[in-house]
């Protein structure tokens, strides 16, 4: 009966290891920013480098903080649909254009479309590496206090538009 | 001669040309420097430390540890200030906590698991071995064998 057993046990955990292992996301790396403080930054507009713009200017607002770069190229790939959320007008949108060259940059907004209502730049990475940012793109929604409450990593899809963002902003948006 | 080429070649790449461009003007600032980036994994190229890596990201975290020794912040400090970023991942040494327990633990269990399924083996095939045989048997054996020498005896000259 034994002989049986053993190897039975020995399969099913096995198995359940596996079955583990396939539905982990290695690349998903858990961030511990979640319902802390947006991390401080301020940092120059790409379309007014003379202006500054940090956090604490959009307390009392829902926004969603969206990293991406002209090099980029899931960025380009994720780039309609960000485009789509904006005109919903969910919620303010900024992006952080992250190790980029402000004139590319510029650019790729020129041809593309602009969701964002502000996009600033992170020259050498520093605001990255605050966020915690591994890999671009990357998409973080702030509450109106200013609490981080949720991360994407890697491109939006349009799935992920309909069933996490949109539901989540609506849900902050009547959060006081 | 080629055998010569490959050992020159193996003796080059196994020097693994150092990535980093970072040198702290102390020497032990250096070590704690060196010890802590290959401390810390890359993200982006998760199997290498960001000693190893030569991703963008690494040597951005590069770049951020050496400036901090700078400020002289200490290892701890600077462990600190990337797990508050990246999370207990970006250890190559996980801390021992209850959701990393089954790492840490796992291998034990195995090996104690190993340990017990040999043990186990063993005294059952000794006990195996005792096992009497009774008497008809052994009757039975021994005319066997004895049968078996007698043939093996006349055809001594073939074999």
């Amino acid at each position: 009966m034994l002989k049986y057993i053993i190897p039975l046990i020995l399969f099913i955990v096995l198995a359940v290891f596996l079955a583990l292992g396939l539905k982990g996301k290695p690349g998903e790396i858990p961030s511990p920013l979640l319902n802390k403080p947006a991390p401080v930054f301020s940092a120059p507009k790409l379309n007014a480098p003379n202006e500054k713009l940090s956090p604490a200017d959009l307390k009392g607002k829902v926004w969603l903080f969206n990293v991406w770069a002209s090099w980029c190229v899931s960025c380009r790939a994720e780039h309609p649909i960000i485009n789509q959320l904006a005109q919903q007008q969910a919620a303010i949108i900024i992006g952080l254009n992250y190790k980029d060259d402000p004139e590319a940059a510029k650019k790729w907004l020129a041809t593309l479309g602009n969701p964002y209502n502000d996009s600033v730049m992170d020259a050498d990475g520093r605001i990255g590496i605050d966020w915690g940012v591994y890999g671009v793109p990357e998409t973080f929604v702030m509450d109106k206090q200013g609490i981080v409450r949720y991360k994407h990593t890697g491109p939006v899809t349009e799935e992920d538009v309909q069933n996490t963002f949109i539901p989540l902003i609506a849900k902050l948006q009547a959060e006081p | 001669m080629k055998l010569w080429f490959f050992v020159l070649i193996l003796l080059i790449s196994a020097q693994g040309f150092a990535i980093d461009d970072h040198q702290l003007a102390n020497p032990e600032q250096q070590k704690t420097y060196e010890i802590i980036i290959s401390e810390l994994r890359c993200l982006v190229c998760q199997n290498q430390t960001i000693a190893d890596s030569n991703a963008e990201l690494a040597s951005d975290l590069r770049r951020q540890v050496f400036e901090m020794l700078q400020q002289g912040k200490s290892k701890e400090d600077i462990i600190q200030f990337m797990t508050d970023r990246y999370g207990d991942f970006v250890l190559y040494n996980p801390p021992l906590k209850t959701k990393t327990a089954l790492l840490w633990l796992g291998p034990i269990a195995f090996l104690i698991t190993g340990f017990i399924m040999i043990f186990w083996f063993i005294r059952r095939k000794k006990t195996a071995a005792i096992m009497p045989i009774d008497k008809d048997k052994q009757e039975k054996m021994r005319r066997l064998l004895s049968e078996n020498n007698e043939s093996s005896a006349e055809n001594g000259d073939q074999s």
